[in-house]
């Protein structure tokens, strides 16, 4: 009994020892913040990446691609069909994107990636990160007559989005606007030596003596312009392309989104030929796709590199159909399997049944191994040094312990001569450490999981009151910070700074607990 | 005849803990006369200790030297004292003559080198710390120069800290009125009631050996040991605590063992005897 009335009346008049619990405290806090907010980014990363990443890829070493799809995916089907549940040919190329805005050709490296429509929605989940809500059923490649999200349909809370008024008039209407007006000012883009506006051709009479090339001085690469048919624009469309948003956009440090590019505009893209046919070195060529639909899965990396397009317009573009089989290249073939196959174990099945030489088969985590052993590294080098946070608050609790031992010697002692045992005197500096302990880390668990709540606000306020961004939306495709509590993780941060509270109690008590009654008694 | 320490040392025992030291002894055991010692001591062949058997402590031969580096500084160069129950005995002698050591050896809080204590005719000096722990917890009353009352902790608190010590949380909570009580009575008795509720630090140097007093009784303990008792007050205090000493050892029979250097105080008492060269001379 007096262990445990002693343990409460030195927890209120030590507040010494105060100083202990605040130290465990923050620990605690800090730790449930950090655990939680890079779970929340592991997490989410993980999902986006592998939302955008098919379960397996199986990819052919070369770009030029495998020679026949639909074996290769038999074959597939033949050697791991039973954890089979869907597969979608692909082909991905580095290519260049470019467009005009006001004049300007903005050139942007891309991925170029042909997807088959049909079957791609079985393997990934690209339908949910587009703009168009029909699309996100259904991926068309043709252009929309209009209807896009003004919203980030993805965010939690629409209502703090700033809305992309720019999108509520894109598609058809845009594209028709845009064409009605190109026809009464300037040339449509692509045309520029065939069609001379009446207005303009008294300015240019003079150099239409002048040799082509010297009037133009891209007449060269004009020439090399995929020939379009030059139909209306106002009424139809090249192929149809997808385009990330950060290709597509610019977004303001108030996180607003600036379109550059709207689903209606034309963009060129420049990709290089296959070397199939062995008369033929490969060489770039460019096609004009029509943009049909923003791709914005806030992964960054993708945001800003990927472009989707048809896979059969991209197959004969770059020459991979075979002229006499009429059957097509693909580079790679997405896979996705069913729910709680075990990944490694089926990418282990097609490595060893195809030759590495010319395929490569890897998980989305295997693609994405390094970031995310990166992100994992971080979160274990954070708690090794948080939990050295709290270890130090330990040493605090056995310096603040001796303390108070030295000062309590000869109450101590007197407890002793009113008959105390060693074992009882120790209780209640254990006792003492383990209330200490615990009232540290449950003020610490409520603080911690107070912030990580109320994260997003607190990040806001610190941005107002230093004026500097703590969480850029331009730079971060999440709007506000992910979090995960994880329950396991926070009761092991409980448990264990309250063991260290105890065990930093150990040695103190010990010496409580050895002390001659007498000695102790006579103690000044 | 029973023997009411082992009775009460072990019922004690084992309301506590089943499985502490010492064994609970058999009722053969129990029931042999006093002054016969325990078994394992006559398994060691030790004789039968000669403690006067009408003595309620007996101290034969106790040695005691403190080691300061190469040079032992012997204090107790072998003391034979007797109290009988109810007895006021005064230890007076020097600052240093070893007087205080005597106190705490008989109250078990220090071992003599050689030498035996006996307590109601069972040797007591060799006990195991629990039982030790269990003799002052309950059989002493000890109190001391500078009151040592726990800061923390206010008056009636302090005095029920025997109790508190003695039972774990529910055993106390389930006497708490019985304990509150038999504190508020002994409060009552040394004139404190008004003062049940302040911490020491809040009372006067004689409030505060009163207190004291209060809690060295409310074990109900046969012996009180009192350590220069007046040493820290002035006189007119002083003598109130004898008084209070003496109406306790004249109306409720308790035996006192009082040590002082203040001749004056120890005529108060029965009997005195005299510490020299750490020797007892009796007067």
């Amino acid at each position: 009994m007096f262990k445990l009335l002693l343990c409460w009346r030195y927890l209120r008049t030590r507040y010494i020892a105060l100083a202990s619990i605040v130290s465990v405290m923050l620990g605690v806090a800090t730790m449930i913040v950090v655990n939680s907010v890079m779970d929340g980014f592991t997490s989410e990363m993980q999902d986006r990446i592998h939302g955008i990443l098919s379960d397996l890829t199986f990819e052919s070493v070369s770009v030029d691609g495998m020679y026949d799809a639909e074996y290769h995916m038999a074959e597939i089907r033949r050697v791991v069909g039973q954890y089979i549940e869907g597969m979608s040919p692909t082909v991905h190329v580095p290519a260049m994107l470019r467009y005009d805005v006001n004049g300007h050709t903005f050139t942007r490296p891309i991925n170029l990636i042909g997807i088959d429509e049909a079957t791609y929605a079985s393997v990934g989940d690209l339908g949910k990160y587009l703009q168009h809500p029909d699309n996100r059923k259904q991926l068309r490649f043709t252009l929309r007559e209009g209807g896009y999200d003004t919203l980030d349909h993805q965010a939690q809370d629409p209502s703090k989005l700033i809305p992309r008024k720019q999108l509520a008039t894109a598609g058809w209407p845009y594209r028709r606007e845009k064409a009605r007006m190109q026809s009464q000012s300037a040339m449509p883009p692509g045309i520029w030596d065939t069609t001379i506006p009446s207005s303009q051709s008294v300015a240019k009479t003079p150099r239409e003596s002048l040799p082509d090339d010297r009037i133009n001085p891209f007449a060269a690469r004009d020439a090399n312009l995929p020939q379009q048919d030059f139909e209306d624009p106002a009424e139809h469309q090249s192929a149809g392309a997808v385009l990330g948003i950060a290709l597509a956009s610019v977004r303001t440090s108030e996180g607003e989104d600036r379109f550059l590019v709207l689903p209606g505009d034309d963009v060129r893209i420049t990709y290089p030929r296959t070397s199939i046919d062995p008369r033929l070195e490969p060489e770039a060529s460019t096609s004009v796709f029509t943009v049909v639909d923003i791709y914005e899965s806030k992964m960054s990396e993708y945001d800003a590199s990927f472009v989707f397009v048809p896979l059969r317009k991209l197959q004969e573009i770059r020459g991979m159909v075979h002229p006499q089989t009429n059957r097509a290249n693909v580079t790679s073939i997405q896979i996705k399997l069913k729910p709680g196959v075990d990944l490694d174990e089926v990418r282990d099945l097609l490595r060893n049944h195809f030759p590495a030489q010319f395929y490569g088969v890897y998980t989305w985590r295997d693609k994405q191994g390094a970031l995310l052993a990166a992100v994992h590294m971080e979160t274990m080098i954070l708690n090794i040094l948080l939990f050295l946070i709290i270890a130090v608050a330990g040493f605090g609790i056995l310096a603040i312990f001796f303390m108070i031992v030295f000062e309590k010697t000869r109450d101590i002692g007197v407890l002793k001569s009113l008959g105390a045992s060693g074992r009882g005197v120790m209780g209640i500096f254990l006792g003492y450490g383990l209330s200490l302990g615990i009232v540290g880390a449950g003020i610490g668990l409520a603080a911690g999981l107070a912030i990580v709540h109320y994260i997003n606000e607190i990040a806001n306020l610190l941005a107002r009151l230093t004026g500097q961004p703590i969480f850029d939306p331009s730079v971060y495709y999440f709007q506000g910070i992910p979090t995960i509590v994880n329950v396991p993780t926070v009761t092991w941060i409980v448990l264990g700074a309250t063991l260290i509270a105890v065990l930093a109690s150990v040695l103190p008590a010990r010496r409580a607990a050895g002390l001659h009654p007498v000695e102790a008694l006579r103690y000044e | 005849m029973s023997n009411p320490l082992s009775i009460a040392a072990s019922q004690f025992l084992r309301e506590r803990e089943e499985s502490e030291r010492p064994p609970r002894r058999t009722d053969q055991e129990r029931n042999r006369p006093a002054g016969s010692t325990s078994r394992a001591s006559l398994r060691r062949g030790e004789l039968p200790s000669v403690a006067n058997p009408k003595a309620l402590m007996t101290a034969r031969g106790l040695k005691k030297s403190y080691r300061k580096g190469p040079i032992q500084i012997p204090v107790l160069r072998g003391i034979d004292l007797d109290i009988r129950s109810g007895e006021f005995l005064a230890i007076v002698g020097q600052s240093g003559c070893g007087k205080s050591t005597l106190l705490h050896v008989l109250g078990t809080l220090d071992a003599p080198d050689s030498g035996e204590v006996h307590f109601e005719g069972n040797r007591i000096d060799n006990l195991p710390a629990a039982g030790r722990d269990i003799l002052r917890n309950r059989h002493f009353g000890m109190i001391f120069q500078f009151y040592h009352l726990l800061p923390e902790l206010t008056t009636l608190e302090n005095v029920l800290a025997p109790w508190m010590i003695a039972e774990g949380v529910w055993t106390f909570l389930r006497h708490r009125r019985l304990r509150r009580r038999q504190a508020s009575e002994l409060l009552e008795m040394v004139g404190l009631t008004h003062r049940a509720k302040h911490k020491p630090r809040e009372l006067s140097g004689g409030e505060m050996q009163r207190a004291a007093i209060a809690r060295s009784l409310i074990a109900g303990p046969k012996l009180l040991l009192a350590d220069e008792p007046t040493g820290n007050l002035d006189k007119e205090t002083g003598r109130q605590i004898m008084d209070l000493l003496g109406r306790l050892n004249r109306e409720r029979g308790l035996t006192i063992i009082m040590v002082t250097h203040d001749d004056s105080i120890a005529a108060l008492a029965d009997r005195t005897v005299r510490l020299v060269d750490g020797r007892v001379k009796e007067y």
